[in-house]
């Protein structure tokens, strides 16, 4: 194969992952875009490796053959509420793998680049570099975060702001070296001492590869449990933008293409998550949401009456009576795994004759789309799954809403109350319905630490104890 | 603590204050019960019933009332029942302290606790004991099948082979609760309803239960009938001229007027008049739920149905007793979550905790004193709304005007910051571009355009699908294998081995993300 036929192969791979990307804009074209990306990417990896220059077949194959293993494990294992970790998780691959590049491309000797060349050249290594660090620790902690091998509560450092300014600097100063000690072709030196004059920079791409590491763990440190939807998008899109910096680097159009998709695919999530929260993307990164607040929102409780405890068999009367059900699912439904008992719920209601339907805010859960993967795995049809717009309207007819798990994303005060701290959040109106049944351990505040006044109206009704018990005790009472 | 209930001595009262159903609810508390026998025979709860249920039926009254240390009554006690009442015993009952003063100061003398459920504090908080609302409830249901008794044609509108049937045309006077379920009950046999209240801002409630809201042509600064607690106040003479007006008009349309305007300590006002009645087709009904405090209309006859002009006027002042077995499930239901307020532990002791507001409230009589009337409770119900502000059409205009400008300034800035960023961003291009190398700028224009293509893909992905997307990029990032690729052959060995390693991981991605995603969407199915 020559360069121009490899050429061609990158550019139907990258349209083959953009079709990729387009297919999954609706559920019965999503398939289709899977397998177009796995044909691009088949596409690229052969093209790359018939398309001369690569010798070592032998460790190539032995090295794709125990990776493709250990994913392939890795995929049937995950179960579908442990699929948050196994997104970070592979996504500290991607930085991983763009740091490892990135320093392999640093020390190749093959490499010639002169004048302002060889400053873009190394200026695309530092980069790459940096980004895959951070992208790595970060998605590292955040799979401990989601994996409940750290703790998800947001670490509070009291001078975590100038620690960050620091790295940044750090790096900055860091990049000005480098860029000053590499080694300058123009100089005509021999090639065997190319690599000794390396050794300054590799000095300084290694410390600046431990200030991202650290970086990455402090930045996740400091953002809580239920801003994850926007960490994990922010990785995401991390990992891409480190995609691309390699495929500058490596001067390869192909990688710099699907960097870019991947980068802006996960920007825009987190721009939705944020916009989803009502929140500036900067403040979720800086991170500490949910503990300063605490103490504000307290100040402002009254009394705010009387939260009316309920029984299973009386939900299950009152389902059983009701014209129409809307089930809001959050992240306590997720921990529970009661995904499959609401999904059996569902399905007996249905059947006797009840209008069952679920309503999804975009931030519940720990990821874009969590919960509609969970009710999908429960064999719950999606078309019963609204998103947040497509329902609100509705929740005024509805004759019973069931919150399950969920707190944060259900609170009139979102828009009652405009000191609360999440004032302006876009919220499921589920109080306008007849009657609310709220499934939860405990009359504890949720995510943000605000009182939920939802828990004290007239229509709501608690219904305490774990979910999975909750929604098995009223299949049964049904 | 013994908790008896004895027959009702009122004659035609056929509620008892308690139910089987409750009496298992009350006994969980760690009371013991007892009930005089036959008290529940007219509500249809038969001895055997309570029996079942764990109560002690007991043939004697005087035995009853001389062991209980609480006793349960739909009315206040009369004749020689008042007798009975000892020092330290409790009575819950329908008490209306201001009508029975007299009984209360002697009740107050003996000893007797009073817990009065008439007087019980209207805030949410008390709104599961509010036995006055669950009794006007019932009488504005049962006012509407009165009405339908005494009506001589359909409430809903028929087209039959026969011939065109039109619909009934109800008026409601005061949406309270009685009103609002009056209301409903019509609205559910197919009548068209109308409602009136001088507080404005129940007609939301009342457009919420199907009925239209007469609205006053009328122009005062507080036409505002709150009077607070749920109830209204008296109204200004003009308002009153004005309310006259319509109800005449309307009196030539409708066939029904259900009356339900009360004001509290004040005889009813009288709302429908004797022309009014006149002014009625014959076969008009009138439903006057203020009977037993003269009633709106001056025509009506408590307790009794009388015909004038053909209109037939019913004054029936025990509605709520005329469904007694519902009307003794929910006042024993209130009955019920008043004792649970009183026996906090559940141990079976009542407290009579005057330091709670709606305990207070209750307690008109204790410790040998009149407690009545309460302290004025904390409102905690809605606070007032603030009336609409009705706009002159020139302020109307000014304030569009303004809007209108408001957002014309926001679309300039926003199209002015665009503006700047832009020329901002074309700059900086030009500048990166005066100086990098020509290939560069054409991997630069690759990845500028790549990033626009996928902003565009992107987002119209559909957010169900959002974790799958995540999984696919996070595979299709895989990517990054090319460059590894591409140096796992080169002369250097550390190179090799950064190289494998990176191979060796970004497979893992590769295989992970795409055979994770193809597991998530198969499990996404249609009906």
């Amino acid at each position: 194969m020559n360069a121009g036929m490899v050429t061609s192969a990158y550019i139907i791979a990258a349209i083959l992952f953009i079709l990729s990307l387009a297919g999954l804009s609706a559920q019965n074209t999503a398939r289709r875009g899977n397998r177009f990306g796995i044909a691009g990417m088949a596409i690229a990896v052969l093209a790359t490796v018939f398309g001369g220059g690569v010798t070592e077949y032998g460790t190539l194959i032995l090295m794709c053959a125990i990776g493709g293993a250990i994913g392939a494990v890795l995929a049937k294992r995950v179960e579908m509420t442990g699929m948050p970790e196994l997104v970070a998780i592979l996504h500290s691959f991607v930085g991983l793998a763009a740091v490892l590049v990135g320093f392999a491309s640093y020390l190749a000797p093959e490499s010639h680049h002169v004048g302002a060349e060889r400053t873009i050249h190394d200026v695309e290594i530092y980069l790459g570099i940096l980004i895959g660090g951070l992208t790595f620790t970060g998605s590292v902690v955040a799979y401990g975060k989601l994996s409940g091998k750290l703790d998800s509560k947001p670490l509070m450092l009291s001078f975590r702001h100038k620690l960050n300014l620091g790295i940044g600097l750090g790096c900055l100063v860091l990049l000005f070296m480098f860029v000053g000690a590499a080694p300058d072709a123009d100089t005509a030196r021999a090639g065997a001492h190319l690599a000794e004059d390396k050794r300054a920079g590799t000095a300084i791409l290694m410390f600046m590869t431990l200030l991202a590491f650290g970086f990455g763990v402090h930045m996740v440190m400091a953002i809580g449990g239920a801003d994850m939807p926007v960490v994990i998008s922010m990785l995401n899109s991390y990992s891409g933008w480190a995609a691309a910096a390699t495929g500058f680097m490596l001067s390869n159009d192909l990688l710099i293409v699907v960097g870019a998709l991947v980068g802006s695919s996960g920007a825009i999530l987190s721009y939705i998550m944020c916009r989803a929260m009502n929140r500036k993307f900067l403040s979720v990164i800086m991170g500490g949401f949910g503990g300063g607040s605490t103490a504000a929102a307290a100040d402002g409780d009254e009394e705010q009456g009387e939260a009316v405890p309920i029984q299973a068999d009386a939900v299950a009367e009152l389902c059983r009576d009701a014209d129409s059900v809307v089930i809001v699912p959050g992240y306590g439904m997720a921990v529970a795994h009661a995904q499959h008992p609401v999904a059996e719920l569902t399905r007996k209601l249905k059947e006797s004759g009840v209008d069952v339907r679920f309503a999804i805010h975009p931030v519940a859960g720990r990821m874009p789309g969590h919960m509609n993967v969970l009710l999908a795995e429960a064999s719950v049809p999606y078309d019963l799954v609204l998103e947040m717009d497509e329902i609100n309207e509705d929740l005024g007819d509805t004759d019973v809403v069931i919150v399950i798990g969920a707190n944060d994303i259900v609170n009139p005060s979102a828009m009652d109350d405009p000191g609360s701290p999440i004032a302006g959040m876009p919220v499921l109106e589920v109080w306008k319905a007849k009657t609310v049944v709220v499934s939860k351990r405990s009359m504890a505040t949720g995510y943000a630490g605000v009182e939920n006044p939802l828990f004290f109206r007239d229509n709501t009704r608690m219904l305490f104890g774990d979910a999975k018990d909750s929604v098995s005790a009223i299949l049964a009472a049904l | 603590m013994l908790i008896g209930v004895p027959n009702e001595t009122r004659p035609g009262e056929r509620r008892v204050a308690m139910t089987p159903a409750t009496a298992k609810d009350i006994a969980k508390l760690g009371h013991e019960l007892m009930i005089e026998s036959g008290a529940g025979e007219s509500a249809d709860f038969a001895d055997e019933a309570y029996r079942e249920a764990g109560v002690e039926v007991v043939d004697d009254r005087k035995a009853l009332y001389e062991r209980a240390g609480m006793i349960l009554k739909v009315r206040a006690p009369e004749g020689d029942e008042k007798a009975l009442l000892e020092k330290d015993q409790v009575l819950a009952c329908f008490f209306w302290p201001a009508q029975n003063e007299k009984l209360l100061a002697e009740l107050a003398e003996r000893g007797v606790t009073v817990l009065a459920m008439d007087s019980v504090p209207r805030i949410s908080r008390a709104q599961k004991l509010d036995a006055l609302s669950s009794m006007a409830n019932i009488a504005g249901y049962r006012a509407v099948v009165e009405a339908a008794n005494q009506f001589g044609r359909f409430f809903t509108g028929q087209v039959t082979a026969a011939g065109k049937v039109p619909p009934a045309k109800v008026l409601v006077i005061g949406a309270g609760v009685a009103g609002l379920a009056a209301i409903g009950a019509a609205r559910g046999m197919g009548a068209i309803v109308r409602a009136f209240d001088t507080r404005p801002e129940v007609a939301e409630q009342v457009a919420s239960m199907g009925a239209e809201f007469l609205f006053l042509e009328f122009d005062d600064k507080d036409a505002d009938g709150d009077g607070g607690g749920g109830y209204a106040k008296v109204m200004s003479d003009e308002f009153i001229a004005a309310e006259m007006a319509l109800f005449r008009e309307q009196a030539k349309e409708v066939d029904i007027v259900i009356t339900t305007a009360l004001i509290p300590g004040r005889p009813a006002p009288e709302l429908w008049t004797t022309d009014m009645v006149e002014s009625m087709k014959p076969g008009s009904v009138v439903i006057d739920l203020a009977a037993e405090q003269g009633g709106n209309c001056k025509l009506t006859r408590a307790d009794e149905v009388v015909e004038h002009a053909g209109v037939t006027i019913v004054g029936y002042t025990d509605l709520p007793s005329r469904m007694a077995a519902q009307s003794s499930q929910l006042y024993g239901t209130n009955l019920r979550h008043l004792l649970t307020d009183l026996t906090p532990d559940k141990d079976g002791v009542v407290d009579v905790n005057m330091d709670d507001e709606v305990i207070r409230g209750a307690a008109v009589a204790k410790g040998g004193l009149v407690t009545w009337p309460p302290p004025a409770p904390k409102l905690s119900a809605q606070p007032k709304k603030a009336a609409p502000k009705k706009l002159t059409a020139e302020e109307e205009a000014a304030a569009e005007r303004d809007a209108a400008q408001a957002a014309a300034k926001a679309a300039k800035d926003a199209g002015g910051r665009l503006l700047t960023g832009s020329i901002v961003a074309g700059v900086a291009l030009l500048l990166v571009g005066s100086v990098a190398p020509a290939d560069f700028m054409s991997h630069f224009t690759v990845f500028v355009l790549a990033c626009f293509v996928g902003y565009q893909v992107v987002w119209s992905v559909t957010p169900a699908l959002h974790t799958p997307l995540m999984s696919v990029t996070n595979a299709i990032s895989g990517i990054i294998v090319v460059g590894a690729l591409l140096q796992i052959s080169s002369a250097s060995g550390a190179v090799v081995f950064l190289a494998a390693v990176a191979t060796l991981i970004a497979s893992i991605n590769i295989a992970g993300g795409f055979l994770v995603t193809e597991r998530m969407l198969k499990m996404f199915r249609k009906d």
